[in-house]
């Protein structure tokens, strides 16, 4: 086994790392103070990332993205993971399921994406249907050519930043051994289809500055060729295509981690109490060695298992554990972090309360900690038969 | 023209600098390394001009251990055309490397030597000098803006009274300061590209060279830890302490 990352794996890392504490952390505090990434910085990010080539990095190369394999992406999104989320989304990775275009869908929605005119977000979540997705009462009902759309998403990334859509949307139901099911449907929308309506979502405690979105549809009509891969196969595309989204968590995770991590050691080192550093005290000193190994054993699963995943064969479970271990690992890490700092911890002043709110919200979204501790159960009881 | 290139592998100017508990030298063991900032620069001048349709090719050279590869590499991630490697596990003193570079610009032939002004490991600030003195070139030192046109070169140098400018006749070697420009990042298009720029390899012994160290190091030690500082009642306190203790007025 080699451990070690090529040349090219370190210099991409190098180069993002400098890009992200360059181009993102001077903007850090006043995003979390105003909500909101202010139009110019967002902008200056974004036509940065697209002179640098790490726009669109996880797209292949041939359609002018960066044909980063999983592995060198997942270390990429690692160094994004140091900084504001709602800031590292202007180095913008186009969903994967846009990989499913047909040529004609290509020419409009993938490629102007992957250049950067365009921009997609995409919607499964709604009000009734979290973790429960084939729950969802979208519906997109044929009519002649078209398909007429109803119903409402919600906790929709991005969607203020984007102007189109991946939407999901049940499609009619169809029987299986195990009972009747929902077929789910992926349709392209764009946002100025009449119908459509894109409104401001909630305001959450993490990732300010980053904004969620309701989508509503109303009689929201598109033709036939809107459809994304084949009809009723909206699940088999979100598996093939989605699968490496929970590793995009799971590493993001470890990179706020270690900025949490670098800035306890340093603190634990330089303030001092009782006459020396609060590091010497064993109270804080097996914090900051738990912490250390938490955040190794998490980057080992996410690389593990971006690895499988560029062998074609990463399992559910591989994503799940991946994802399970080092969002509750960021959790642990960051309260840690607070601990440590003490009341400073918790002021605006320093970014460790930050890291503490946002990472709280790792343990729910892209699957819930209890989610994937189902998938992971469930594919060790399979076998069995139970 | 050809731009020569000198980058040199250096702990990371961001890490804690730690010294070796036998006092031998610095830890650098487990340490990340990274190329020295003002040769980082001195590639961007270089890249810049080549961009300009000055340089025709620039070309990247270290000397070290064999680990100076992966400088050479980020040099060439950074749009450098290829490299030559000098790898020795000699602990090189600035006039060995002035002697290699010496070697390597008589085997490549370029029209000038952009390199940084000093590594921010030793800060010996010699190797540059060194060099132009072995080659009998012209010189121009701590750089911070360079024009190059019918064959010399403008430069703007930082010196301690303020800035100086001098028209240097080419070939020359020009080591450059802090406020030349700014770096740019290794771009990804750049850093898949610069997997397959070739390195050349010479050792020491190619080109001629004894790299043998003159210089025996005794002891190296951390700088005392620095004192709290203290306040004055008066300015007339202030003055009669600069003048007696500190002896600075």
């Amino acid at each position: 086994m080699d451990f070690a990352p090529t040349t090219e794996q370190e210099l991409v890392v190098d180069s993002v790392r400098k890009f992200v504490e360059q181009e993102c952390y001077p903007h850090e505090q006043e995003v979390e103070r105003t909500e909101t990434v202010p139009a110019e910085v967002g902008e200056a990010i974004r036509r940065k990332a697209i002179e640098n080539g790490f726009y669109a990095a996880n797209m292949p190369a041939e359609l002018g993205g960066g044909g980063l394999d999983t592995l060198t992406m997942t270390m990429m999104e690692r160094e994004l993971g140091r900084t504001s989320f709602a800031l590292q989304a202007f180095v913008h990775r186009p969903s994967n399921i846009l990989r499913a275009c047909n040529d004609e869908q290509a020419e409009r929605y993938l490629h102007p994406t992957i250049r950067g005119e365009r921009m997609d977000c995409l919607a499964m979540t709604e009000p009734g249907a979290g973790s429960d997705l084939r729950g969802m009462k979208t519906t997109a009902v044929r009519d002649g050519g078209d398909w007429v759309i109803n119903g409402t998403k919600h906790f929709i990334s991005h969607a203020d930043l984007a102007d189109y859509t991946v939407l999901f949307a049940a499609t009619g139901e169809e029987e299986t051994p195990r009972g009747k099911r929902k077929k789910i449907t992926t349709f392209l929308v764009d946002h100025d289809t009449p119908g459509l309506e894109v409104r401001e979502g909630y305001r959450s405690v993490s990732h300010r500055g980053y904004h969620n979105c309701i989508l509503n549809f109303d009689d929201c009509r598109v033709p036939a060729r809107q459809v994304l891969g084949e009809e009723g196969a909206g699940f088999d595309l979100a598996n093939t295509w989605l699968s490496a989204s929970r590793l995009t968590v799971g590493t993001m995770c470890v990179g706020r981690a270690r900025r949490a991590h670098e800035m306890s050691v340093e603190w634990s080192a330089s303030r001092k109490q009782f006459g020396q550093p609060i590091g010497r005290f064993q109270g804080t000193g097996f914090k900051l060695a738990d912490m250390a190994t938490e955040i190794e054993a998490a980057e080992m699963l996410c690389l593990r298992a971006a690895w499988l995943h560029d062998q074609g064969r990463m399992s559910d479970q591989d994503a799940a554990m991946a994802k399970l271990f080092a969002s509750e690992m960021l959790a642990r890490v960051t309260d840690n972090a607070v601990q440590i700092y003490g009341g400073m911890g918790l002021m605006d002043e320093l970014p460790i309360e930050r890291f503490w709110r946002d990472a709280r919200l790792e343990r729910i979204w892209d699957g819930t900690s209890e989610i994937q501790r189902h998938i992971i159960a469930r594919s060790l009881l399979r076998p069995h038969g139970a | 023209m050809k731009v020569l290139v000198p980058v040199k592998r250096v702990l990371d100017p961001y890490v804690k600098v730690r010294v070796k508990q036998d006092k031998s030298g610095v830890d650098l063991s487990n340490a990340k390394m990274a190329m020295n900032p003002f040769c980082e620069i001195a590639v961007e001048q270089a890249v810049r001009l080549k961009e300009q349709g000055v340089a025709s090719e620039v070309v990247v050279v270290s000397a070290g251990p064999q680990q100076s590869q992966e400088t050479l590499r980020t040099g060439l991630a950074m749009g450098a055309d290829r490299g030559v490697l000098i790898p020795t596990d000699v602990a090189l003193e600035p006039l060995a490397i002035a002697k290699l570079l010496k070697a390597v610009v008589d085997k490549e032939d370029p029209g000038l030597v952009l390199m940084g002004k000093q590594a921010v490991d030793g800060d010996n600030n010699q190797t540059g000098q060194m060099l132009a003195a072995l080659l009998g070139w012209a010189q121009g030192t701590f750089i911070s803006k360079v024009e190059l046109q019918d064959g010399a070169a403008q430069v703007t140098r930082e010196i301690d009274g303020g800035l100086e400018t001098l028209q240097v006749k080419l070939p020359a070697v020009l080591t450059v300061d802090l406020r030349l420009c700014e770096p740019r990042y290794a771009s990804l298009p750049n850093i898949m590209k610069a997997k397959k720029k070739p390195i050349d390899t010479h050792s020491p012994e190619d080109l001629g060279v004894d790299v043998t160290p003159r210089l025996q190091v005794s002891r190296v030690e951390e700088p005392p830890a620095r004192q709290a500082g203290i306040k004055v009642e008066s300015v007339q306190e202030l003055v009669k302490k600069l003048h007696e203790e500190a002896k600075v007025i």
